[in-house]
C-alpha cells in the first residue's frame, strides 16, 4: 500500500480501527482532539459507534461496559484528562477487562500546559490508579511505530484481559510522518468466553458476571493471586527494547519515545567526533525490559550511562534498578515540557568522558 | 541529503501548509520525512513555525534545533531563528514583509519580495508559495511538480483550477535564486 502523510493522532485512530476497534468513547483535551475527531468521522463509517462523553470518568466508565461485552473498545485522553481516569482503569484491571487507552502526554503538574512532555511515567507503569495492578505500557517513538502497535496492544489486551496504555507525548500526536496504514477488513478477534453478551435460563452459558468488588479475603485474594500469576507471564513474554548501536559502546544513553529519537541524533553527532556511543529504548515502559537494559550498560565497554526524560527524571529509577549499581547512570531533562536538544546531550556525554 | 528547515511566519501566512507540502512532496519522492508544526496559544495571530526535515536516510531525531535552512516570513521570525541557522546554511528572507538584512556573514541570505509578486500575480494568498519556489530554486531538494501534485491532493479536484496560478508562484519563487 502506498505511504500516506499522516499526523499522529489521526494514524492512531485509524490503526485502531484497522485492528478491530469499534468503540470509542472520550472527552476533549489538547493534544490529543484530533482522535476522537478522527473517530467521531470514521467508526459511524464501519458500523461503530464514537460517543463524546460528558467527562472523562463517564468515558472510562463506557470503556468499563463496552469491555465487558466483549467489545474492541479505546479511549484516549492527555495528562490531566488520563488522571480522572485512574479509577476506572484499576476497576478494569480489577474486573479483567481488555481495554486500550491512549494518553497523549502534555506538561503537567496540574493543567500544565499543552506541549509534549514525559511526566506520566511513574503514573503509568507504577500503577496511575489505587491497587495491585498494573497496564502494559507502550511507548512509540515514531507515527510507524505507532501504527504497528495498535492491533498489538488490543492483541494483548485481550490475551491479557489486562488494560493497556500507549504512552505517547504530544508531539507524536501532532507531527505528521508517512506511514502505510495496513488495509485489514477482517481482524482476527478473540474468543470471549466472559463476556457479558446476555444469559439465557437453562442455557450451556453460564451467567457472566463482570465485576471488581470482592467482600470475602479469599475471594480477593484469589484474584489478586492470578493477576499476578498474569503479571510474571506478561514480564515473561512482552518486553520490548530497541537496541541501536550498543555493541561495545563507551556510553549508553537511555530514553523513550520522541526524546530517544533526540538521542539517536546525538549519538549521530558524536559518531561524527568518534565518541562510540549508543541508545537503548525501551518500547513497552511495564513491563520493564530490564534484563536487555543491564546487559547493555554492564558491557565491559561502557564507562556509564545517560538517561534523557522530559520528567524531572521519572524512568531513571528503573534503570538503575536494572543495572543495580554495576555502572554509574546520570540524568539529563527538566519537568515541565523542554525536550532537550541533540547537541544538548552531545556536551553532556562530552562532559561525562572528561571527567 | 538530509534538508533540516524551519519555515515561520505569522499564523495565516501559510507558513504551516508551505512545511507540510514539502514533506508530502518528499514523500512522494521517496525520501522520509517528517513534519512538526507548533502548536497551541501562539498560532492565534501570533508566530507559527514548523520543522520539516527530509532525508535519504532514516530520520533519527524529526526536531530540528540547528536548520540547514530558514525560511521567515516576518520580522519576529527571523528575530527568533537567525542565530540558530547551521554555519553554512541558508536563510530566505520575506522582504515585503522584513525590513532588516540577515547580520549572520557564515550564511548565505537570500531576499524575496513574497507579498509583492503575489500582488503582481493578482492573489496575496500565494506569497507563501512564491517562498517555497525559492526554497525549492535554491534547494532542488524536490520537483516543483510534484510539489503541485501534493497540493492538487490537499485541495481536492473541485480546486485544481487553483494550480496554474500556484505554479505560476512557484516558479516566479524560483526565478528569484540566481
Amino acid at each position: 500500500m502506498a505511504k500516506k502523510l499522516m499526523k499522529g493522532c489521526e494514524a492512531i485512530a485509524e490503526a485502531a480501527i484497522q485492528a478491530g476497534c469499534r468503540y470509542f468513547f472520550g472527552y476533549p483535551i489538547t493534544p490529543q482532539n484530533d482522535i476522537p475527531e478522527y473517530m467521531s468521522l470514521r467508526l459511524p463509517q464501519v458500523g461503530g459507534c464514537f460517543l463524546q462523553a460528558e467527562s472523562e470518568l463517564a468515558a472510562i466508565n463506557m470503556v468499563y461496559g463496552a469491555a465487558g461485552a466483549g467489545a474492541r473498545v479505546m479511549t484516549s485522553s492527555s495528562s490531566p484528562g488520563i488522571s480522572l481516569k485512574q479509577e476506572g482503569i484499576s476497576t478494569c484491571a480489577a474486573a479483567e477487562l481488555p481495554c486500550v487507552v491512549v494518553n497523549m502526554m502534555r506538561g503537567g503538574p496540574g493543567l500544565g500546559n499543552i506541549q509534549a512532555s514525559q511526566g506520566d511515567y511513574f503514573q503509568a507503569t507504577k500503577g496511575g490508579g489505587h491497587g495491585d495492578y498494573h497496564a502494559i505500557v507502550y511507548a512509540p517513538s515514531s507515527i510507524a511505530e505507532a501504527v504497528e502497535l495498535m492491533p498489538k496492544a488490543f492483541d494483548v489486551a485481550e490475551d491479557y484481559r489486562t488494560p493497556v496504555i500507549i504512552l505517547a507525548d504530544g508531539l507524536i500526536g501532532q507531527m505528521m510522518e508517512p506511514v502505510e496504514m495496513p488495509d485489514n477488513p477482517n481482524p482476527v478477534m478473540r474468543d470471549k468466553p466472559w463476556a457479558a453478551t446476555g444469559y439465557k435460563p437453562g442455557g450451556a452459558k453460564p451467567r457472566a458476571i463482570i465485576n471488581s468488588l470482592y467482600i470475602e479475603t479469599e475471594d480477593l485474594d484469589e484474584l489478586c493471586r492470578r493477576m499476578q500469576a498474569r503479571y510474571r507471564e506478561i514480564e515473561k513474554n512482552e518486553q520490548r527494547v530497541e537496541l541501536y548501536h550498543t555493541e561495545g559502546a563507551e556510553f549508553i544513553l537511555c530514553a523513550y519515545g520522541t526524546v530517544a529519537r533526540v538521542c539517536k541524533a546525538a549519538v549521530r553527532i558524536l559518531e561524527e567526533q568518534g565518541v562510540k556511543v549508543g541508545l537503548v529504548r525501551p518500547i513497552t515502559l511495564w513491563p520493564f525490559p530490564s534484563g536487555a537494559v543491564h546487559d547493555a550498560i554492564a558491557q565491559d565497554s561502557v564507562k556509564a550511562a545517560l538517561t534523557v526524560e522530559v520528567s524531572a527524571g521519572q524512568m531513571v529509577e528503573d534503570i538503575r534498578l536494572a543495572v543495580n549499581g554495576c555502572k554509574p547512570v546520570e540524568y539529563l531533562g527538566e519537568a515541565g515540557s523542554r525536550i532537550p536538544e541533540a547537541e544538548e546531550i552531545a556536551e553532556r556525554i562530552l562532559a561525562m568522558r572528561r571527567a | 541529503m538530509t534538508e533540516r528547515n524551519i519555515f515561520a511566519g505569522f499564523g495565516g501566512q501559510g507558513v504551516l501548509l508551505m512545511g507540510q507540502l514539502l514533506a508530502a512532496a518528499g514523500m512522494m519522492e521517496g525520501k522520509n520525512t517528517s513534519w512538526i508544526p507548533s502548536y497551541g496559544p501562539e498560532m492565534r495571530g501570533g508566530t507559527a513555525n514548523c520543522s520539516v526535515t527530509l532525508s535519504d536516510q532514516e530520520i533519527d531525531s524529526p526536531l530540528v534545533s540547528r536548520p540547514t535552512s530558514l525560511i521567515v516570513m516576518n520580522r519576529p521570525s527571523l528575530e527568533k531563528f537567525e542565530s540558530k541557522v547551521m554555519p553554512g546554511g541558508t536563510i530566505f528572507v520575506n522582504s515585503s514583509m522584513i525590513d532588516i538584512k540577515v547580520t549572520r556573514n557564515d550564511v548565505t541570505a537570500y531576499y524575496v519580495p513574497c507579498n509583492e509578486i503575489a500582488a503582481e500575480l493578482g492573489n496575496d494568498k500565494v506569497a507563501n508559495m512564491i517562498m517555497l519556489g525559492a526554497y525549492l530554486g535554491k534547494s532542488g531538494c524536490v520537483d516543483i511538480e510534484t510539489v503541485l501534485e501534493a497540493l492538487l491532493e490537499k485541495l481536492g479536484q473541485k480546486k485544481a483550477k487553483l494550480i496554474p496560478l500556484n505554479r505560476e508562484a512557484l516558479l516566479r519563487g524560483a526565478a528569484c535564486i540566481e
